[in-house]
């Protein structure tokens, strides 16, 4: 039980979230860790409205995440963090330490970021933030949906991306 | 033949394959514009999504998941634009509803075109070891 995946997918809640992974796990909770939906009611009501009545949704700030987080881990339920970028993601790692595995859902186009898989582009920057991940022994993967192949991180950058 | 008069947005090829049986059906494909998330961000979505509105005028968006991010773009959409009305868990018998009834007024199409998705979606039989 507890937090069963750590994602990074610039649409926040959607489809493959609540209904993708969140039939096969059960999903009883979802933690948003967003500054801005967290500051806002109006987001929070709109994302609230997609979930079903049985899975609860928690609108954390970074800095209440961090606090949260051990919390959220001992859970008797099964519950995905969501983040929706990297720059979170890594602040969470960073300041917990206690995030072992990062799943890369959906990061899309943006000027700048080149394509590495159907569902994720990124930056330069982006890329060296995600080998950082990895160099601190967080595994890295990308996997949208939980019917297909974890690709991990380094077979994702391998090559010039447009796959 | 007229503007089209609603959105029809999902996952995949959902829009794309409501548009395809509703032609088949009715010989009319001028009701409806499809809109796909496909590999989109939320934003593309939104933006996407506003292009086809303001482009043809249309008032309703039917989506097909409460949680999709189309129907999160949608209400997005309806933040500044309150005359737009968002319809989710669309189905074929709803818009089907809809080719017929919004040539009278879009108000009163969209909760009838509701009402009969809603009728028509029906269980029949026991499944073997139920």
């Amino acid at each position: 039980m507890a937090l069963e995946l750590y994602r990074i997918d610039d649409r926040l809640i959607h489809g493959q979230v609540v209904v993708g992974w969140g039939q096969p796990l059960d999903l009883r909770f979802i933690v948003l860790v967003d500054d801005e939906v967290a500051s806002s009611d109006w987001e929070q009501e709109l994302y609230r409205m997609g979930v079903p009545a049985d899975m609860d949704v928690y609108f954390d700030h970074v800095d209440d995440a961090v606090h949260n987080l051990e919390r959220y881990q001992q859970d008797s339920r099964s519950g995905l963090l969501l983040t929706g970028d990297i720059d979170t993601m890594t602040r969470l790692v960073d300041a917990t330490g206690a995030i072992g595995n990062v799943n890369l859902g959906g990061i899309h186009h943006r000027q700048g970021r080149t394509q590495r898989l159907r569902y994720v582009f990124l930056t330069r920057d982006e890329e060296g933030q995600l080998r950082a991940l990895a160099e601190r022994g967080v595994s890295v993967s990308a996997q949208d949906v939980p019917a297909a192949r974890p690709i991990p991180l380094a077979e994702m950058l391998d090559g010039e991306g447009h796959r | 033949m007229s503007d089209p008069r609603a959105i029809v947005a999902g996952h995949g090829a959902f829009a794309e394959g409501m548009l395809s049986a509703i032609e088949q059906i009715t010989g009319r494909s001028d009701v409806f514009l499809g809109v796909t998330n496909s590999d989109l961000s939320t934003r593309d979505v939104e933006q996407l999504m506003r292009k086809r509105i303001e482009a043809s005028g249309a008032q309703v968006v039917f989506t097909d998941l409460p949680a999709g991010s189309c129907t999160m773009a949608a209400r997005r959409i309806q933040r500044d634009r309150p005359d737009v009305s968002v319809v989710t868990g669309v189905n074929l018998a709803a818009l089907l509803d809809f080719v017929f009834g919004s040539d009278a007024g879009a108000a009163d199409a969209v909760q009838h075109a509701a009402k009969k998705g809603r009728e028509a979606l029906a269980v029949t039989g026991v499944p073997r070891g139920a």
